[in-house]
């Protein structure tokens, strides 16, 4: 690990100002950012430690949805009532994700921000073009039964890990940006992760010297929501292929799937669950090692549709 | 006494973080921190190692590579475990993430940091790490044949024919491979996890060519080994090799992600199983032809198609194997080598075969069930299999089970059920224990055997206090040196055979000096000590090997288990659930009924993590291990394992050894993988020959719901 300067910042100007330095990085519940700063995946020159701004608190806003601050734990986001009740969806997939020590620790803004889990990006003997733009990328062609079959490009077949952004991106969610000089800006979650294209060290809307200071949530919408979240183990291990999903009446009503995308990947389709899947796969480009995952989502869409019928029926 | 479910001598201790594992020894004072370096590519050579950076980083005290590093004894040529293991030697890649530098710095930090700066330039060569690709071939060895298998095989009336495949498997203990050296006064003295001090303590004078007597492994708490810690790894010969250029004590540990290419692994296999049988389930053909991976410098060949030489009888036999050397490092025991793959596939093709001939599984295991060792014409002593196959039908309600493959459902999930035998090696090896009784009433039991986490000290324990009829918080056991008398440690499961046989031998020895000395028979051995023997008095206890028992010519030793399991497989996605599980074992005679349970039930876990998650996986190209880091090499998590039980028919096993005792060590992962495979098949229908069953195999068989 490269020696880095520590700031511990009190204001989200000061924040912002530490941050304006060349290779400055902000620290919140570091699950991730300290992991690969020891893997040498991450080098930061300055470590602007962001634990003491607030933006931990949720808060209903003017048009009946909620406000998450940025800092809001994972754990404490899925345990707030008024998510559990009005979100259900967001609650359901915070709870699958990671593990109870590190959904104390991780943050909403965190998670959205978090890199990939593609091994070859994780190894630093390989080329990858999100380490090293322009490098090359080693999973294509290599072993990738749990990347990705869409939206990838020639340079990136990599992942989005987060259970969180599914549901976010299920939900409408919008995030709100400041930036220097106080410049605020808000990003649907539709627009937040970018595609790799040619440029896969790209990942986010956000920009140079800007945080995530929140994440607002429209009002609820109803529905039954399901989170269905498939993977190779019962509990900690990221979604091979994930469904976010809100029915009524036994009718799908806005699906997105994670495990598949360099980004939530949302649909928006009506029909069977067939016909929903058929929609937001095509155009998938899968390899030899996972092209089950076309497989595996259409499974899974069916199954969260079942669990939402299941409930309906049930109240 | 002998058998009580006592908890572990040293237990509220670790719970306590009262006792150090060897990276957190102090007993030499704070030590340097080594990092190693390992290499980007899996074959050519360095041709250019630039250190000037990592020279004059922070905190740095040394930077080793194959330009300044010692001169050490040579790499044998087919090397065994515990031959001279040189690092650092030249510019030869031979696989990835072989050490290419070793630097040692103040803080592991620095050592970290210090090790990234290091400029290396490679020639990458042509090289072979795709074992899939080769499809047996190579050189037969290992040959067991008995009668005319082919013509058999040929002629049955019922037959089966199936190749299966096991991926790589590494150890992966909780505590990682670590090791703390300390040269002084010409002395070294090696604070090292391990398994087998004695073995290690070979092979590391060997390397560092020095005399045996000259060093010092301490191995005193180990957190689990399954085997990583049974070779000779760089951490000891690096550590070593740094504090003698330093004189100051120098600590190497590996990260998790280093132990997949610092530390051997178990060799990927195929096998090729055929079974022919009369319609009454009568086995007539049985056939094993394995292949695994080695490589060009190594002994080690996973011993895949042994399990079935003495698992049934069948007139016709024939079993073998054949290797590929291929460039991924040395292939190394893991947790039950040969019967862990050998017994998950061999048990699958079993059960295919019943459901051939229309059988219930339990049935063809019993109807080909003996008592006699069908290749070596000897009986089998102690063979419980029939009792542990029925006892395990009754208790776990196999009458119940759906006959049918993808008959039963529970709401959305495919219920099925599955069974396997297990069979395992005992082996005894020549170990020597002294025992010593002090006035003040203390008796010290001393080997230089280790005790993994399993329960050892506990044991040898309870062996002392019944032999001499003492309490067992007056016997200290002093285990982990290799000053102390010596044996073959931890591994091959024969640790607790080996021990308590050579304990009791030593405190009989002990209690007849004491009553040559009192001249009477007595009641408190600490009285009679006192008054005859004011400095003490001790005496050696001796097992002898396995080669040179008698019983190991009258008898085949083995130990015996059955496992049943219930899975369900989600109709929708096919995600496997274990419900519940069963194992029951017969092994002789029980040491501690709490820490025997204990190890069955670990081993029947990692018997459920080789059907449904292990697997390491070499990328073909580069030769690395993709998956190389326990987010991605899966493991059962608390939440893939139910409730699940094991039972032992406690027993006395008069021709194992006086003590009645055989090793259980790895009997508990032996065929639980099948049970586990064959349950869901029974579940859903589909037959997964590739382990790990994981969804992208699986699914392809499964009918598509909703």
């Amino acid at each position: 690990m490269k020696a880095f300067s520590y700031d511990r910042a009190g204001s989200v100007n000061e924040a912002l100002q530490l941050a304006a330095r060349p290779d400055a990085k902000f620290i919140a519940g570091g699950t991730n950012l300290l992991d690969l700063m020891k893997l040498g995946i991450e080098a930061p020159v300055h470590l602007v430690d962001i634990n003491r701004l607030g933006l931990d608190t949720i808060e209903p806003t003017a048009e009946g949805g909620l406000r998450i601050g940025a800092l809001v734990r994972n754990a404490d986001l899925a345990a707030d009532m008024r998510i559990r009740r009005d979100y259900a969806v967001l609650a359901r997939a915070l709870v699958s994700g990671a593990s109870g020590q590190l959904r104390n620790k991780a943050t909403t803004a965190g998670n959205l921000l978090q890199r990939t889990r593609c091994p070859y990006f994780y190894n630093t003997d390989m080329p990858c073009n999100k380490r090293r733009p322009g490098s090359g990328c080693a999973a294509i062609g290599g072993l990738s039964h749990n990347l990705g079959v869409l939206g990838i490009s020639d340079a990136c077949i990599a992942t989005h890990p987060s259970d969180m952004a599914v549901a976010l991106r299920v939900l409408d969610a919008t995030v709100e940006i400041a930036g220097a000089r106080g410049a605020a800006r808000t990003v649907p979650m539709a627009d937040f992760h970018r595609l790799p294209g040619e440029t896969p060290h790209l990942e986010t809307a956000l920009r140079e010297g800007e945080m995530i200071v929140a994440v607002t949530l429209p009002p609820p919408m109803g529905g039954t929501q399901i989170y269905r979240k498939v993977r190779e183990r019962a509990s900690y291990a990221f979604a091979t292929v994930s469904v976010a999903l809100v029915a009524r009446e036994g009718r799908i009503e806005r699906v997105a799937f994670g495990g598949l995308a360099p980004k939530p990947w949302r649909v928006d389709a009506n029909g069977s669950a067939g016909e929903v899947a058929d929609a937001a796969l095509a155009g998938a480009r899968p390899t030899p090692d996972n092209g089950y995952k076309l497989d595996l989502a259409r499974r899974t869409l069916a199954a969260a549709l079942a669990d939402a019928v299941r409930l309906e029926a049930g109240r | 006494m002998i058998g009580d479910g006592i908890n572990r001598t040293e237990g509220p201790r670790k719970v306590a973080g009262q006792v150090p594992y060897s990276a957190e020894r102090r007993d030499a004072g704070d030590p340097l921190h080594g990092f190693v370096r390992g290499a980007a590519i899996g074959s050519g050579r360095i041709t250019e190692i630039d250190t000037t950076a990592a020279e004059a980083a922070p905190g740095v005290r040394l930077v080793l590579t194959h330009r300044n590093a010692p001169p050490q004894g040579d790499l044998a040529d087919l090397g065994g475990l515990h031959d001279a293991k040189p690092e650092l030697v030249d510019d030869r890649i031979v696989r990835y993430g072989q050490p290419v530098a070793l630097v040692v710095a103040d803080s592991f930090e620095q050592a970290r940091a210090a090790a990234m700066l290091i400029e290396v330039s490679y020639d990458r060569e042509p090289a072979d790490f795709d074992f899939f690709a080769h499809a047996g071939g190579g050189e037969v060895q290992d040959v067991s044949a008995v009668g005319d298998f082919e013509q058999a095989f040929a002629e049955a009336p019922v037959s089966i024919d199936a190749t299966y495949t096991t991926p790589y498997h590494f150890g992966h203990p909780m505590e990682p491979n670590a090791a703390i050296a300390d040269w002084r006064d010409g002395h070294l003295t090696v604070y090292l996890t391990a398994q087998m001090l004695n073995q290690l303590l070979d092979g590391l004078a060997l390397t560092l060519m020095l005399d045996k007597a000259d060093i010092t492994i301490d191995s005193a708490y180990v957190g689990g080994g399954f085997g990583s810690k049974i070779g000779l790894h760089c951490e000891a010969v690096l550590a070593s090799l740094a504090t003698r250029i330093l004189e100051r004590p120098v600590k190497l540990a590996m990260t998790r992600r280093q132990m997949f290419s610092l530390v051997g692994h178990r060799a990927a296999s195929q096998s090729r199983i055929r079974l022919g049988a009369t319609a009454d389930g009568r086995l007539t053909a049985l056939g094993h032809d394995a292949h695994v991976q080695t490589t060009i410098r190594d002994d080690w060949r996973e011993p895949v198609a042994n399990v079935a030489r003495a698992l049934y009888a069948a007139p016709n036999r024939l079993t073998r194997r054949s290797h590929v050397e291929l460039d991924v490092g040395a292939p190394e025991p893991v947790r039950g080598p040969g019967e862990l793959p050998g017994l998950m596939v061999f048990e699958s093709a079993v059960d295919e075969l019943a459901e051939k001939l229309g059988m219930d599984p339990v049935e063809l295991r019993l109807r080909n069930d003996t008592q006699i060792d069908p290749e070596k014409n000897r009986p089998l002593n102690g063979r419980r299999l029939a009792d542990c196959l029925r006892e395990g039908a009754e208790r776990f309600g196999w009458d119940d089970r759906p006959i049918v493959p993808a008959s039963r459902r529970d709401g959305d999930w495919l219920i099925g059920y599955g069974v396997a035998s297990s069979i395992r090696s005992h082996w005894q090896m020549a170990t020597d224990v002294r025992v010593r009784i002090d006035p003040a009433g203390l008796v010290t039991v001393q080997s230089d055997m280790t005790d993994l986490g399993t329960g050892t000290y506990t044991i040898m324990a309870q062996v002392a206090a019944s032999a001499l009829n003492v309490p067992v918080e007056q016997v200290q056991v002093e285990l982990g040196r290799t000053d102390h008398p010596k044996g073959w440690g931890s591994g091959g499961s024969w640790g607790s055979g080996n021990m308590s046989v050579a304990t009791d031998r030593a405190c009989s020895a002990v209690r007849e000096k004491v009553f040559a000395a009192a001249g009477k028979g007595f009641n408190d051995i600490f009285a009679e000590v006192r008054r005859h023997f004011p400095n003490g008095v001790e005496a050696i206890g001796h097992t002898i090997g396995a080669n040179d028992d008698p019983n190991y010519k009258a008898y085949s030793q083995f130990t015996y288990g059955a496992s049943f399991a219930e899975v369900g497989v989600d109709a929708y996605t096919g995600e496997v659930r274990l419900r519940r599980m069963l194992g029951v074992f017969s092994f002789g005679r029980v040491l501690n009924a709490k820490t025997a349970r204990s190890q069955l039930l670990g081993g029947m876990i990692w018997g459920v993590s080789a059907a449904l998650h292990e697997g390491g996986d070499v990328d073909p190209r580069y030769g690395h291990w993709v998956n190389g880091d326990l987010a991605e090499y899966l493991i059962p998590t608390h939440a893939d394992i139910p409730a699940i039980d094991a039972i032992v028919l406690d027993d006395f096993d008069e021709h194992a050894n006086h003590m009645g005792v055989k090793g259980i060590g790895e009997l508990g992962a032996g065929g639980t993988g099948g049970s586990v495979a064959n349950a869901v098949y029974n579940a859903t229908g589909v037959r997964v020959r590739d382990f790990p069953i994981t969804l992208g195999r699986l699914l392809p068989g499964l009918i598509a719901r909703g």
